[in-house]
């Protein structure tokens, strides 16, 4: 799951604090993890090396946990082509879909594109793997057909998410 | 507005049916040879866009445009004979006449189409060869199995030659087996004799079989990777 | 504290003691429920039903009062006959205070009979006919009330013309035959023995009844077996009707747990519901019928409402059966549809039905009606034979016909499409078509049978009377016979309009006298009076004078005129007898000459002894009569009744007697009528049920025919399946119908002794078995395409 990606969707509804990010990201996303203090600041200082968050203003004291940073144009892009970005499908693929969805949300766009997107992608994948089994031995079908399976089970759940798209708004933007 | 090249095109359709909207804008183009899953919830008008487009039914509102021809202006019976020597139909269930044999209801669309009755028989046979249901041919629908029987609705839906086909569920009431085998054979059957299939499924594994997808939300089709 | 929480199971329920009755009483509850609140369409067919029902019990009742309506007629009949004295017909008794002179004064009118008596009391008590208060005075009469209304028509100005007679009052019911008898009573004072009058002296006569003609048994016996059948059917068809929900209903019954006895009890439950109904219907129906009854005419009968009694025990055997009948097939109805807790499977009979017994049953039939054999016109006939022959024939007919449509049909194949979808569709199920046709094979089967039987009484009459119409169509006696009757009579019949040719002597008989023993013949030959102007016409007379006589010879016949020889002996006597015991004795002039007869004017040969009113003064010829023979111009409207009221004028009891077959042709009319309107009413009735089942089979096939609108099939092409898939069944069904009646037919005739007459009496039948076929598919094509809609395609 990209962090950092998370990081600057958070970032762009408005400049936070590096603290700030931590609380509202395991707010949202780290129910199992809770993100370390570390990773924030390496990622954050990765992302400024890039060019993609910029210093807003620094608090009085100096040290790493007083600045405050604020998403640029490049980060809001950056953002954009990653939501719209289908993800490779494949297992446990759920919780970078959440986030995904949730900060679509968060920033406005349109959560449905993404799931939208998404189950496009797998559907290209399935229909690769259709064709494989097509001219492929009994092993082959076998080991497609077991992956069909896995991702029909993603789709179905894409469908159901985006059914539930009016109940998550509610609730990620309360 | 029709894509270039299209077999088969609607533009912005509208259909209600009392005070429910079934289609609300839905557009939709196939090819020559091309098979294009038509996916969606219940209730989305998936079924209602695919009789639209097979000219069963005629929209409120907005264009069908067949090999150049507008469907919305033609007569009933023009259509009727626009389904007869161009289109053929596979659906879920309840489609073969229970008292004709399979081989007889398989030679059906000929013989509506003036064919005698031998030739038709014999490219019934054909057919039903390549479906790989040829022994049961002098069996009635009601004496074979499920997934024999949707064989052999295929191969009707196929023996007239057809330039499309509209299947609307087809595997929906067979096992994972039968509905492989059927979706195999349909699919490599259209593509050899290059008849495209619009293909109307809820499950993901059937539309992978499929070149290419359109969703119906609502009413509307939207075209996933065209983004129509 | 739930169940789950109790350490130890519940004890369990003591064992209920098994009950026979109960569950009976239970499932005819249900049923009963179901057919009162089933909704719109469990009370459909609750009504269709009881309509059934209802008009086969009216039906019973009708044939049931057949047997006291007629004995009421005829001890009406009885009643107002003239008690005889002795076996000899014209024996009068002594004349008395009661006793009372008559004359027939019989007409027709327009086709119809018009009975009545010309009386004179001969004292001051005179007995008196049922139904009036005293005897009319001269010149005024008493009328049946149907008469009256005839009268009172000023189209039937001839009639009044006729009967110059003042009604003064009605005859009362009981005086009666029938409402619309034509009967009256005139009063006159100039009636003698002498002109013909015959002295009554009690009304009343107990004689034996005669016995039901056979042809009326026949004929009562075979409506009510044709009308009954397609009632039946009609039933049946009922209970299947609205299968969809009530099956889906009992398959969520049989879910439940109830077993399949149960679902069948249910059905009969409802059943029996319906045929409750239609007993009372049936009831209302013959209670109100039976008002307007008396204005139907069926062969001159018509009755009274009060003379339609059924017997009271057969009232509550047809109140017990037809529930009974009604559930009975019901439940066999039932057992072709096995009701399955997931759905209906209907249930085609893998049995190959076998042939032997279904061919045994006309047989056997047929062979009933031969072994009972050749009934004579009078002879009391048993109704039993005849009731099982001709049932036995017509069920087995019916029951023929499956096994036939399944042959005939499972070696059919190919042809174009509608006929391919229809073939295969009755091989599918032959059994339902079946059904509805039968209905149609013993309804134009029976109908064939009586309508042969009918054509050849009307033809055997014809016959036997060998009147020829071409000649003359009216002969006139009257008993008026002195001075210048004859020639007076004639005069006056040739002054009427409209006639074109008369003739008329006195004619009397004369035999030789002598003793013969009973082995004997007495030689015989006609003796004729009457001008030479008339002789003229019937023989080659040269020359004659008043005071001539004649032995006229047949043309060509030397055997006749060495017979008439033998009585006509010139210059012999010869012995005139009137049968009242009055003997004269007359000898022939020995200068008679004899001559040769020609053709008279109306076509006949006469000859005998013929001689100029003054050689013998004719009345005083015991039995001798005024004879003329008329011919009329049919061109000229109203003819006869012109001929008849100068006969009413010459003579009110003069007897004018019609030479056509125009009563029996009317009678013969009303019957073919009555026969074809109820067969009508029949194929009406079985058209209904198969509508019906026409239109259950389109609606389970909704779907399907969704589908093949889908792939453009063409409306025309399921209409002509349609068609063919309702004609193929009945045309086989006529085809056996036709041959089992003709078959049928030939042997009624057979049994009563007449010859087939005509054959063809089965083309009208047979078409309107053809209308049947159209009058279905036509009503079955908007249903049809009102289902033709992509609708049945929408699954969500």
């Amino acid at each position: 799951m990209s962090i950092g990606h998370t990081l600057l969707g958070l970032l762009e509804s408005g400049p936070r604090h590096g603290y700030d990010l931590k609380r509202a990201f395991d707010e949202k996303f780290g129910h199992d993890r809770p993100l370390h203090y570390g990773q924030v600041y390496s990622t954050m200082s990765r992302l400024l090396k890039n060019g993609l968050v910029e210093v807003d203003g620094v608090e009085s004291g100096g040290g790493p946990e007083r600045k405050r940073y604020a998403i640029t144009d490049a980060g809001i892009t950056d953002v954009a082509t990653w939501l719209a970005q289908p993800e490779k499908p494949e297992p446990y693929l759920q919780s970078t879909l959440y986030t995904k969805v949730v900060l679509a949300m968060l920033t406005g766009r349109n959560a449905g594109d993404v799931l939208d997107a998404q189950r496009s992608e797998h559907l290209r994948l399935m229909r690769i793997l259709t064709d494989r089994k097509r001219h492929g031995d009994l092993a082959d079908q076998l080991i497609c057909d077991h992956a069909l399976f896995h991702l029909e089970a993603d789709l179905r759940w894409l469908e159901l998410t985006a059914a539930r798209l009016g109940q998550l708004q509610k609730v990620v933007t309360a | 507005m029709t894509p270039a090249g299209s077999l088969l095109a609607a533009h912005d359709l509208r259909k209600t049916y009392g005070s429910t909207p079934a289609l609300d804008g839905a557009s939709f183009s196939v090819h020559p040879g091309e098979v294009v899953a038509v996916m969606g919830p219940s209730g989305s008008g998936k079924s209602t866009l695919l009789h639209c487009l097979a000219g069963i039914i005629t929209p409120d509102s907005g264009t069908i445009t067949y090999d150049g021809r507008e469907l919305s202006a033609m007569s009933d019976a023009d259509r009727s004979a626009l389904r007869r020597s161009d289109f053929g139909f596979v659906f879920q269930f309840g489609q073969l006449v229970p008292e004709l044999t399979c081989v007889e209801n398989v030679a059906l669309p000929l013989r509506l189409n003036g064919t005698r009755r031998k030739d038709a028989e014999r490219t019934a046979l054909a057919w039903m060869e390549r479906l790989e249901v040829e022994d049961i041919g002098g069996k009635r629908p009601g004496e074979v199995s499920g997934g024999q029987g949707q064989r052999v609705a295929v191969a009707r839906a196929l023996a007239a030659s057809p330039k499309v086909i509209f299947a609307d569920e087809p595997t929906g009431a067979l096992d994972s087996l039968n509905g492989e085998r059927v979706m195999q054979l349909l699919t490599e059957a259209a593509r050899s004799a290059n008849v495209a299939v619009v293909l109307v499924t809820h499950e993901a594994r059937v539309a992978a079989y499929s070149d290419r997808d359109v969703t119906v939300r609502d009413g509307r089709a939207r075209d996933l990777e065209h983004a129509v | 504290m739930t169940l789950l929480d109790e350490k130890r199971p519940p004890a369990p329920a003591p064992p209920a003691r098994p009950s026979r009755i109960a569950p009976w009483l239970r499932d005819l509850a249900l049923g009963i429920r179901f057919a009162a609140a089933g909704g719109r369409e469990g009370w459909t067919r609750t009504l269709l039903t009881a309509v059934g029902v209802g008009l086969g019990v009216t039906l019973l009742f009708l044939a049931a009062s057949v047997p006291h309506a007629l004995d009421a007629r005829s001890a009406r009949e009885d009643a107002r006959s003239e008690t005889k004295i002795s076996e000899n017909p014209d024996a009068q008794g002594k004349k008395s205070d009661t006793s009372v002179l008559r004359i027939s004064a019989d007409t027709e009118y327009h086709d119809r009979t018009i009975t009545g008596y010309l009386m004179r009391a001969e004292g001051s008590h005179p007995v008196l006919p049922p139904g009036i208060d005293a005897v009319p005075a001269a010149g005024e009469m008493v009328v049946s009330p149907a008469l009256r209304d005839l009268l009172n028509d000023p189209d039937n100005a001839l009639l009044k013309e006729r009967y110059p007679y003042k009604v003064t009052g009605t005859i009362a019911d009981e005086g009666l035959r029938s409402p619309g008898e034509l009967w009256f009573y005139a009063g006159s004072d100039t009636l003698t023995t002498a002109s013909g009058g015959h002295r009554v002296t009690g009304y009343g006569d107990p004689g034996p009844t005669p016995p039901l003609a056979p042809l009326l048994v026949v004929l009562v016996i075979m409506v009510c077996v044709v009308l009954l059948a397609p009632v039946a059917i009609f039933i049946a068809t009922a209970v299947r009707f609205g299968g969809e929900r009530r099956d889906r209903r009992l398959a969520a019954l049989r879910l439940v747990g109830t077993d399949i006895r149960s679902t069948r009890r249910i059905a009969a439950g409802e059943a029996l519901f319906g045929s409750l109904l239609g007993l009372l219907i049936g009831l209302v129906l013959f209670l109100v019928g039976r008002r307007f009854v008396g204005y139907i005419e069926i062969w001159d009968v018509s009755a009274f409402p009060d003379d339609l009694a059924p017997d009271l025990r057969l009232c509550l055997l047809i109140a017990v059966a037809v529930p009974l009948t009604a559930v009975l097939v019901t439940l066999s109805a039932m057992r072709s549809v096995v009701i399955e807790p997931l759905g209906v499977v209907r249930n085609s009979r893998a049995r190959k039905r076998r042939l032997w017994w279904r061919l045994a049953l006309p047989l056997a039939g047929l062979g009933v009606l031969a072994l009972n054999g050749q009934a004579g016109e009078y002879e009391v006939v048993n109704p039993y034979p005849i009731t099982i022959g001709a049932v036995l024939v017509l069920v087995g007919l019916a029951l023929l016909l499956p096994w036939l449509v399944e042959a005939c049909v499972n070696r059919l194949r190919g042809g174009p499409v509608p006929w391919q979808l229809a073939t295969r569709r009755l091989q599918l199920s032959s059994g339902t078509a079946s059904r509805a046709v039968s209905g149609v094979t013993v309804a134009v089967a029976g109908a064939v049978a009586v309508q042969m039987l009918f054509a050849s009484m009307n033809a055997d009459f014809n016959k036997a009377t060998g009147q020829d119409p071409t000649r003359a169509q009216f002969y006139a006696v009257s008993e008026q016979v002195g001075g210048n009757a004859a020639v007076d009579t004639i005069e006056r019949f040739r002054a009427t309009k409209g006639v074109t040719q008369v003739i008329g002597m006195v004619e009397a008989y004369a035999s030789k006298p002598g003793k013969y023993s009973e082995d004997d013949i007495q030689p015989t030959t006609s003796f004729n009076v009457g001008d030479c102007a008339t002789l003229r016409e019937v023989a080659r007379i040269d020359s004659c004078e008043d005071g001539d006589a004649f032995v006229v010879h047949p043309r060509n016949d030397k055997d006749m005129a060495g017979w008439m020889d033998k009585t006509a002996r010139k210059g012999k006597e010869v012995e005139f007898e009137s049968g009242r015991g009055r003997k004269l004795r007359w000898t022939l002039p020995a200068d008679a000459k004899t001559v040769v007869s020609r053709k008279d004017p109306v076509g006949e040969d006469r000859w005998g002894i013929m001689v100029t009113p003054g050689v013998i003064d004719a009345s005083t010829l015991p039995g001798a009569s005024t004879v003329s023979q008329i011919r009329i111009d049919e061109s000229v409207p109203d003819a006869a009744e012109y001929v008849r009221n100068t006969a009413a004028r010459i003579d009110p009891g003069m007897r004018l007697v019609t030479l056509t077959s125009v009563a029996r042709d009317r009678q013969y009319a009303s019957v073919q009528t009555g026969l074809q309107v109820g067969a009508t009413l029949t194929l009406l009735l079985i058209a209904a049920s198969m509508l019906v089942s026409q239109l259950e089979q389109i609606r389970e096939r909704k779907r399907l025919l969704s589908v093949l609108v889908a792939f453009g099939t063409r409306r025309a092409t399921l209409a002509w399946s349609v068609l063919w898939q309702t004609a193929l069944p009945v045309v086989i069904g006529l085809a056996v119908a036709v041959a089992g009646g003709l078959s049928l037919g030939a042997a009624l005739c057979w049994m009563v002794d007449k010859e087939v007459a005509d054959w063809l009496v089965f083309l009208p039948l047979a078409g309107a078995g053809g209308a049947l076929i159209l009058l279905v598919t036509l009503l079955s094509l908007p249903p049809l395409w009102r289902m033709m809609r992509p609708d049945g395609l929408r699954s969500e």
